[in-house]
């Protein structure tokens, strides 16, 4: 495979998605087409437009989640260069672990699995022992102000903004070199956004690269260095 | 890189005219879990017992990375050979502990079992092993000595998790490990079941009915209709964006709590 020039984190080339609702006489859903578009090193990407244009169908496909039926989703893997597009579901977990992560809207929470474990278990995933895994944690926990009476309980019951917290510490916890938000600051109030803008910048300035909606333009404005306009890739009729 | 921990190759079994497995390959890795889903009647625990060597296949073949790093073909095993394998390298894990646990001998005696099997003789090295795997699968000490039995329905299939890895087994196989269970039960057990796996670098194949048990225990998953494999690939890509019209149906049948 073709290597990205260097410094380049990820490549989305000519990307393109459309749902096919079997359920409903095989009505076709287009969603985007010829989604192209790079991430540096250090970079954050934000993808803008309006709901339903198909922003977060473009993160859950770099991520591996949606299948992308058109085009190449090039992540740098060291040396190496992984399609996510076409790559074998042992290869999309390993990228999972080291090169790609994915803060999703909303925490699927584990019954029984505490909210320092769940962050924990990511860090470890990364390769960190147990104890250095918990105390990365447990630093990240505190950042984003979870008050640590809710640490040791599962985050089943939490609020939004707690559960939202908890997922952003988890998709902080690994060491993965690009990491795709989903409206990381939705449901938080103004002192944890702040937290979150904190912690992108010293990952980006660590070198870590972003492609994320953010459904805040304050925000937005204070850490994307580029807006990816995804309504020029719609691929629905003129409504 | 080394050769898969299992490859099963083109396994087909029929009863009557009834075909129960057409042509179903796969491969699976060390530490790798792996869901079969599908309705009753679609075949998944057919191929469960075909691949674990319960049932013979008509046609193909279940290949098995021995611990010397050998691939060997199951039909290949001698008797010997094949009893070792079910008794240290793998387990089974039945929906009805009835079948994978001796009923009316105590606890530590089910656990203790299969270590004995393995020649260990020495007493007080077997019930201290009984005693941690209790410990493990949260079964309070004082039962040891009482027989499953005795115990209820969640607790009959921690211990019967607990005979199945004390002998620190490669690979274990699951039939609706969590069916027949309450709903708060199957929590526990899943939250064991997913720590244990991760814990020993366990491969397993779990077959279940219920999409959130695969979504939780295993990594990648086979959808089965009428026999046949009809969608595979990564469990959340698969449940989050099925693309099968059968797969689609099994993922919006799931009332969302």
């Amino acid at each position: 495979m073709s290597a990205l020039p260097p410094n380049q984190l990820l490549s989305v080339e000519g990307l393109g998605k459309t749902f096919t609702l079997h359920l409903h006489g095989g009505k076709r859903l287009p969603v985007v087409r010829g989604v192209s578009f790079s991430v540096a090193a250090g970079e954050c990407v934000a993808l803008a437009g309006p709901s339903g244009v198909g922003k977060s169908s473009i993160l859950k496909m770099i991520a591996g989640d949606y299948l992308a039926v058109e085009g190449r989703i090039l992540l740098a893997d060291g040396e190496r260069t992984i399609d996510i597009a076409s790559a074998a579901p042992r290869e999309i977990l390993d990228a999972r672990r080291r090169v790609v992560g994915y803060v999703s809207q909303f925490l699927r929470a584990i019954p029984r699995v505490a909210a320092l474990d769940v962050v924990a278990a990511a860090a470890q995933e990364a390769g960190l022992d147990r104890a250095a895994a918990r105390a990365r944690a447990a630093s990240l926990l505190e950042r984003l102000r979870l008050p640590q009476a809710l640490w040791s309980l599962p985050p089943a019951t939490f609020s939004g903004g707690e559960q939202q917290r908890v997922n952003i510490a988890r998709g902080f916890a690994g060491e993965h070199r690009l990491l795709a938000l989903d409206e990381p600051t939705a449901s938080l109030d103004p002192a944890n956004r702040e937290a979150v803008i904190a912690l992108i910048a010293e990952r980006k300035a660590r070198g870590t690269g972003f492609v994320a909606v953010f459904h805040d333009e304050d925000v937005r404005d204070r850490v994307a260095d580029r807006v990816v306009d995804v309504a020029r890739f719609s691929d629905r009729e003129a409504a | 890189m080394s050769a898969p921990l299992l490859q099963v190759e083109a396994l087909s079994k029929r009863y009557g005219a009834i075909v129960a497995c057409r042509d179903i390959s796969f491969d699976l890795d060390e530490g790798e879990a792996l869901a079969i889903v599908g309705e009753s009647g679609s075949g998944k625990t057919t191929l469960l017992n075909l691949v674990a060597g319960a049932l013979q296949p008509d046609s193909g073949e279940v290949v098995y990375r021995l611990r010397d790093g050998t691939p060997r073909a199951l039909s290949s095993l001698s008797e010997a050979e094949r009893r070792a394998l079910t008794r240290a390298d793998w387990g089974f894990v039945h929906q009805d502990a009835t079948r994978g646990l001796r009923m009316n001998v105590s606890a530590g005696g089910n656990i203790g079992e299969r270590l004995m099997a393995l020649g260990d003789r020495r007493y007080g090295r077997i019930r201290a092993a009984a005693l941690d795997w209790l410990a493990r699968v949260e079964i309070a000490a004082a039962r040891v000595d009482d027989p499953p039995a005795t115990y209820s329905g969640g607790m009959r299939q921690r211990l019967q998790i607990a005979r199945n890895l004390v002998t620190k087994p490669r690979l274990v196989f699951m039939d609706e490990p969590t069916g027949g269970l309450d709903v708060s039960v199957q929590a526990r057990l899943l939250d064991l079941l997913r720590g244990l796996i991760a814990d020993m670098g366990l491969a397993a194949i779990i077959v279940t009915h219920d999409l959130a048990v695969a979504r939780l225990l295993s990594h990648r998953i086979l959808v089965m209709k009428q026999g046949e494999v009809i969608e595979s690939g990564l469990t959340d890509r698969v449940l989050d964006d099925p693309q099968a019209p059968y797969t689609q149906l099994l993922v919006s049948s799931v009332l969302a709590a």
